[in-house]
């Protein structure tokens, strides 16, 4: 259980971009984090894991009290949490194999990383995360010979090698395309239904959101506007959180299924909405 | 009273006329003018440097006194200085001048080795995003004096604390790869794409780690050219600094220059050019296949 409490976060420059929050995770939810570009997602999100510092407030994850470690304390706490980024921050010389195992790093000496000695149970496990995304024929392919969608699936085996409790997920679909996204998201909250992990997932598309996640908080300038169930995200509601717009093609009724969603909207450019016959093969990724 | 007519008279005509202007210029009958902004906005500084500039540069040609008859005269010699080069002898004193060559390669390998080898962790402190203020000072501070000085300036110092032979050309060499390397590799490192070496620390990583899966395989290809580059610099520098008495195929040619013996000095030239060549093509090559 992740609990957040008054975390604020003054930057540098002045710019407050989180104002006192207090948000509970339960174990196993996935939670969609949408909101306008500076509302201060990724800043919550990285504050978590302290790769950005808060200035205030408290960060617990299983009642570890996250914002009081010292380093070598924050190193051990960061291995039971896997981030997913933006872009897929691979790192692009290094091959798949390599890039999966680097989510062992924290449990590892150097002399074993640098020498790419991993114990066999980490290399079984990277194998088996490979096979499960459908990627395994690739192990010794570079990263930068993959493809978005085949990049994010790596990004996602190298934050569940970690063994996490929680996921940080940031913006995973950013440069995906609509298809390739709903593929991801998917992906994401069934691997978090297999292992109960909770999950926060920092997502710009509402629609995406709606589909995948159990609950949505709406961030706007560094606090919490909404927070509930995807189907109460009324107009009203998404305008608080991003300002006045014609919502109707966005907003997903409680009796939408899956398909609904994929019907073709008024604001997919024509030659990005999905032809009708691809259904079944998005059904399942792999 | 008249007056003040006469003025708002003229101000309501110009008035206008100008609106008029505008009407034409909106009805798309005349192009709207644009020219690129000058770099200098004001135009008097602009022509006052240009004119400067241009004045200082003759002025300064102007003082270069140069004597043709004497150049004229000095033509035949230079060709006959030219002649004595051919043909290259290779065999009269090839034992002194393969004993240069090797000497002149240990010291390039060894100078270039060591220098890397120390410019590692100064230019890892040199970088601003993977160093400390103070450490960042520091190393700056290291890479500043290493390149303050050239080679030659280098090597007469060391030759003066080392005496006469190739550990004063080592010395020097190794001493001044760390300014180079170290400051082109710090600033690789600064230019690195920060989400991975985030992603790695984002994992639990150690600092080791962070920097050996989510800096070095960025940095790498360049570094490896950049080692090449190094190499074929010090090779060429080996026999400059040996010029000075720090050893190595410099020294050998110093000698033969010395000894009025130019077809010996001649091989040791296109000896040099040789293996620069050679370094050149396969530091080409390894780059290719590097990248």
């Amino acid at each position: 259980m992740l609990q957040i409490r008054g975390l604020t976060k003054r930057y540098r420059t002045g710019d407050l971009a989180l104002k006192s929050i207090d948000l509970d995770v339960a174990d196993g939810q996935v939670m969609a984090l949408i909101g306008p570009s500076g509302a201060g997602k990724s800043t919550l999100i990285r504050c978590i894991n302290r790769l950005v510092e808060p200035t205030n407030g408290t960060v617990s994850l299983n009642g570890a009290n996250i914002t009081a470690l010292g380093s070598y304390e924050l190193r051990r706490a960061r291995r039971r949490m896997g981030m997913i980024f933006q872009e897929y921050a691979l790192v692009e010389r290094l091959t798949v194999m390599e890039n999966v195992l680097s989510g062992r790093l924290g449990y590892v000496g150097f002399w074993q990383s640098f020498l790419r000695k991993f114990p066999q149970s980490d290399i079984d496990q990277a194998f088996q995360l490979l096979a499960r995304v459908g990627l395994d024929h690739m192990a010794d392919k570079r990263a930068d010979e993959l493809s978005g969608g085949q990049r994010q699936r790596v990004g996602i085996c190298r934050a569940l090698i970690q063994d996490p409790d929680l996921l940080l997920v940031d913006e995973p679909t950013a440069s995906l395309d609509p298809k390739t996204s709903r593929q991801i998201m998917r992906l994401i909250k069934e691997l978090c239904g297999e292992r109960k992990l909770s999950a926060i997932i920092n997502i710009h598309d509402v629609m995406l959101a709606q589909l995948f996640a159990e609950r949505i908080v709406g961030l706007q300038l560094g606090q919490i506007v909404y927070d509930g169930p995807p189907n109460r995200l009324t107009a009203e509601v998404l305008t608080t959180i991003y300002g006045e717009e014609d919502w109707t093609a966005t907003i997903r009724k409680a009796e939408d299924d899956d398909e609904a969603a994929l019907r073709p909207r008024a604001d997919v450019p024509l030659e990005n909405r999905q032809p009708h016959h691809d259904r079944d093969r998005m059904a399942g990724l792999t | 009273m008249s007056r003040w007519k006469t003025v708002s008279r003229i101000t309501t005509a110009t008035a206008w006329l100008g609106s008029r202007d505008h009407l034409m210029t909106t009805a798309a009958i005349a192009p709207r003018q644009w020219r690129k902004p000058p770099l200098i906005k004001r135009a008097w500084l602009r022509w006052a440097l240009g004119l400067s500039a241009v004045v200082y540069l003759a002025l300064a040609v102007g003082t270069i006194d140069v004597n043709w008859t004497r150049l004229w005269e000095g033509l035949p010699r230079g060709a006959r200085f030219f002649a004595a080069f051919f043909p290259p002898n290779f065999t009269g004193r090839w034992h002194d001048i393969s004993d240069g060559i090797l000497e002149s390669l240990y010291m390039t390998v060894a100078s270039t080795a060591i220098g890397i080898a120390i410019s590692i962790p100064v230019g890892l402190g040199a970088a601003k995003n993977v160093a400390p203020g103070v450490v960042y000072y520091f190393c700056r501070g290291i890479l500043a004096l290493s390149r303050s000085f050239q080679e030659i300036i280098l090597a007469i110092f060391f030759v003066k604390l080392f005496g006469f032979g190739p550990f004063a050309g080592l010395v020097t060499l190794s001493f001044a790869t760390i300014g180079f390397y170290g400051k082109l590799l710090a600033e690789d490192i600064e230019d690195t794409d920060p989400s991975p070496a985030e992603a790695v620390r984002a994992t639990g990583a150690g600092w080791l780690q962070w920097i050996n899966y989510g800096v070095q395989p960025q940095v790498m290809p360049r570094m490896i050219g950049l080692a090449l580059y190094r190499f074929d610099i010090n090779f060429r520098e080996s026999a400059v600094v040996g010029i000075v008495g720090a050893g190595g195929i410099g020294a050998t040619l110093d000698t033969a220059f010395n000894r009025y013996e130019f077809d010996s000095a001649a091989a040791i030239l296109l000896i040099i050019i040789a293996i620069v060549m050679l370094v050149e093509y396969s530091s080409g090559y390894v780059r290719r296949w590097v990248q």
